[in-house]
């Protein structure tokens, strides 16, 4: 009996071996800076963690139904030029739903080639990073962009202004995250990303449509690319057209630490964002503990490519030892 | 042959296997003498497969020894079991699609030259040697993908040669083998014991169980219940060891007031896969469809699923024509398909028992937006009572299940869905002789209920058990429709190998 209890124990730690991890290291850091675990400090980090958590929410769509999207870093570039400039030429009213359409369009198109004509997505999403870069260095004819007048408008409130004392961008990642937490586990349309994911012919055998549910799938991701694009330029009421740049592959870190499978058919939104906050909170950790920026950026990806190899090994073992 | 003065090959002692949940084995104790076909037999989930995944390394036991010879093992993996000398051949295929044969069959033991090299020529020599042996009509450079089922499954057994084996285990070889492949495989098996090899045999099918093996051992619900000697039994005491009854297994013999016609084809073509096919099928009627593998069965049923685009030809639904270009269509029509490969086609692995069973009607089964968890749960229940499913609750994931149980869930699946007409391919394919007599029993009621039903089936008895007409396809073309009456095992196998053209029906 003793023996069957240290057997589930341990199964329990392989499972949630990144969970253990993270908090050993916490640990670890709590006691090498106290500031750390300073409650102003948690604050900072998961507010400046909310705009690449908001992109990995959507993200977790797509990787959940077996693909991949590296577009969602240029893309999210695109939404805050786009949304800066239209703020001056239309009001911040009309460049809100604007700028959201024109990224939807964006994702619809990338969900098009990639659900209806099965296109891989990997090369997809990499021709659209590139394509969306160009498309926002036309826009912005190369320049950087800024609202005019920063004083006399509104739409600073939304990345900069706070509710109940809980920061703008905290909030609506907050939401944003139970609302689609809630789609991807009880709705209909959540099943069958899970489906299609896990056995894209038998969700077909099934009836279920594999095209639309991944087309559907990259309009889930461009609608948060455009919220991200939404609370970044709110939050610095100008940018550079290269804000993005990069953070697709922290997305895609953040989804995959948090659990989600490469292979498709797993993985929650509960789980994408404990991956976010793990990446928010080891980059922290190694900036306080004093570490170069540059350093930090070589540990992060060791620590990504090590839970990469831990899903594909899990995996592996399971393929090998196939069940019946 | 004495079995007091010769030693086992192999031998199993108390072994116990537990999952969360499930006591898969309970203590099982097994002898193989070498040059002997053990058959292990026993209802869906009874333990086999565990039993010899424990004897091929992949499990660990709870409890238990294992003996090759007179010495005590531990097998620590697969790789461990085969150089110990126990090659396990696996109930669901293993290999790597997108290798070839020849890398396949020696999997993690490719030949070597210096400095790690893999030796190219040694190792297509060698597997062209095996696939020779095993009268395979494809060679070693093949890539597996592109390999039909029942040629995979050779690769497979061909893996098991490239050692020198003390004991073969065969988890359900014949399940998607043809007639003639059968033989083959039959002819390695005899080959084996010839010289000396131990060999476990688990399969469902009586026939062959009576024909290949000299002792039978069963297993129910994880224990042990007993070894008889082939040549002392009979088919009905060893049913009765394994589910504690006799069975029922006379023709269909029964005939139900039949209703309106439910479906009509008309001169249905698909390419070169089938042409000009025409039946019709009325409402509380079984219609079997019998042929060899390749015949084009399979190929008729995925078109009037929506899975094909017919080249020529009509369908109609009650009476009105119906285009049908997707499974969402068919499903629409009353339509409901349980493939032939479940763990490709039936089945989301990864996915619980119940989310698998409502996959197909999860849009209906909402209260407000969101999947209502009690409907759910009363589908799943309903069809496990009524399937006898065997697993420890509704969150088990259907990997995890027993090949038959798997099986189960997805006719659960199709029958859930109350479709008008309901074909069936190989609907038990791997199912044990108690719940396979109750899938019949439940076709013959689901016709009586006022289902169209179609059953596409290999195994002759079964056909003919279930149907109340049987049609007979050779080579892509329906040669000729039987009535329960008309058809005898003879006129039906000359249907079938394309000998009675010239008696046909139109
Ligand atoms: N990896 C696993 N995790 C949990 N339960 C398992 C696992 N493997 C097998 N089981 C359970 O153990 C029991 C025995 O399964 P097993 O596959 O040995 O049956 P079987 O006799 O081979 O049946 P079949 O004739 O259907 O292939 C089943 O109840 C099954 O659900
Ligand atoms: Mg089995």
């Amino acid at each position: 009996m003793a023996d069957e209890r240290t057997k589930q124990v341990g199964a329990f730690l392989a499972r949630q071996g990144i969970l253990v991890a993270f908090v050993l290291f916490m640990i670890g850091f709590a006691l090498a800076n106290h500031r750390f675990v300073a409650i102003d400090n948690i604050l900072g980090v998961v507010r400046s963690s909310a705009i690449l958590g908001v992109m990995a929410l959507g993200v977790t769509f797509v990787v959940i139904s077996g693909n991949l999207d590296l577009s969602v870093g240029s893309m999210m570039s695109f939404s805050t030029i786009v949304v800066l400039d239209l703020h001056d030429k239309l009001g911040p009213a009309l460049a809100i739903p604007a700028m959201f359409a024109m990224t939807l369009a964006l994702g619809a198109l990338i969900g098009f080639l990639v659900g209806y004509l099965r296109l891989n997505s990997l090369i997809v999403t990499l021709g659209m990073l590139s394509a969306i870069h160009g498309l926002t260095l036309t826009y912005s004819g190369g320049k950087n962009m800024d609202i005019a007048d920063k004083a006399g408008t509104w739409f600073g409130g939304i990345g900069r202004g706070s509710v109940l004392g809980i920061p703008g961008p905290i909030l609506i990642f907050g939401l944003l995250a139970l609302v689609l937490g809630v789609t991807l586990a009880k709705t209909p349309f959540g099943r069958k990303v899970y489906a299609v994911g896990g056995n894209g012919t038998a969700a077909i055998f099934s009836g279920i449509p594999r095209a639309r549910v991944v087309f559907m799938t990259y309009l889930v991701s461009s609608f948060c690319v455009a919220t991200a694009g939404l609370l970044q330029a709110s939050r610095s009421l100008g940018s550079q057209n290269t804000v993005g740049q990069g953070l697709e592959l922290e997305v895609l870190a953040a989804v995959i630490l948090g659990g989600a499978s490469l292979l498709g058919g797993s993985g929650t939104v509960f789980k994408t964002v404990v991956g976010v906050l793990i990446l928010g909170f080891i980059q922290n950790g190694l900036l306080l503990v004093g570490l170069e920026f540059y350093v930090q950026y070589v540990v992060t990806w060791i620590i990504i490519i090590l839970a990469v190899w831990l899903d594909v090994a899990a995996k592996r073992g399971r393929i090998l030892s196939p069940i019946a | 042959m004495t079995d007091q003065d010769r030693k086992p090959a192999l031998r199993l002692e108390g072994i116990v296997k537990t999952f969360p949940g499930v006591r898969a084995l309970d203590g099982v104790s097994l002898s193989v003498m070498p040059g002997e076909v053990h058959a292990l037999m026993g209802e869906n989930g009874a333990g086999k497969s565990t039993l010899m995944k424990v004897l091929g390394g992949l499990h660990q036991p709870n409890e238990g020894r294992i003996f090759i010879g007179d010495e005590p093992v531990v097998m620590g993996s697969p790789m461990d079991a085969k150089a110990k000398g126990v090659v396990f051949i696996h109930q669901e295929l293993s290999l790597a699609e997108e290798l070839s044969v020849a890398e396949n069959i020696y999997l993690g033991q490719l030949p070597r030259k210096s400095f790690g090299r893999v030796d190219w020529t040694r190792l297509h020599a060698d597997s062209d040697a095996i696939l020779k042996r095993l009268n395979c009509g494809f060679g070693s450079g093949a890539i597996v993908g592109e390999l039909s089922i029942a040629n995979m499954q050779m690769v497979e057994i061909a893996r098991a040669l490239t050692v020198d084996a003390k004991a073969v285990i065969f988890d359900e070889p014949t399940a998607s083998l043809t007639d003639a492949e059968k033989v083959v495989l039959f002819e390695v098996i005899a080959d084996l014991r010839k010289q000396g090899v131990g060999i476990v045999y688990i399969s469902h099918r009586m026939e062959e169980i009576f024909r290949i093996s000299d002792r039978i051992s069963v297993l129910r619900d994880g224990a042990y219940r007993g070894t008889l000697k082939t040549a002392e039994t009979d088919e009905d005491e060893v049913t009765r060891l394994m589910i504690g009854r006799s069975l029922d297994l006379s023709r269909n013999a029964e005939h139900v007031e039949l209703g309106d016609v439910a479906l009509e084809v008309r001169g249905l073509s698909c390419g070169k896969l089938f042409h000009d096919v025409s039946f019709d099928l009325r409402a509380g009627e079984v219609l079997g469809f019998y042929g060899l593998v390749g015949a084009g069965r399979t190929e008729i049923a995925e078109t009037l699923f929506g899975l094909r685009t017919p080249t020529a030809g009509k369908i109609l639904l009650k009476g009105r024509e119906v285009t049908i270009h997707s499974p969402m269509d068919a499903i629409a029509h009353g339509l409901s398909l349980v493939p032939e490969d479940r763990k490709s086609q039936g089945l989301i692995l990864g996915m619980n028992c119940r989310d698998n069973i409502t996959l197909p009607q999860v849009d209906d089964l909402t209260a407000g937006p969101f999947v209502s968890d009690g409907a759910e749960i009363a589908i799943f229940d309903q069809y496990r009572d009524r399937l006898d499913i065997k697993t420890p609750s509704w969150r088990q994931l259907v990997g995890n299940l027993s090949g038959g149980n798997q099986q189960k869930i997805v006719i659960g699946k199709w029958l859930s869905m109350r479709p008008e007409v309901l074909i069936v391919d190989e609907p038990t394919r791997g199912i044990d002789v108690g719940s396979k007599s109750e899938i019949h029993n439940l076709i013959r009621e689901l016709a009586k209920s006022g289902y169209a039903v179609i059953v596409i089936s290999s195994e002759m008895p079964e056909v003919l058990r279930v149907s109340d007409r049987v049609a007979a396809m050779y080579s892509g073309k329906l040669m000729r429709i039987f009535t329960a009456d008309e058809v005898t095992e003879d006129n039906l196998v000359q249907a079938i190998s394309g000998l009675s053209e010239n008696s046909r029906v139109a």
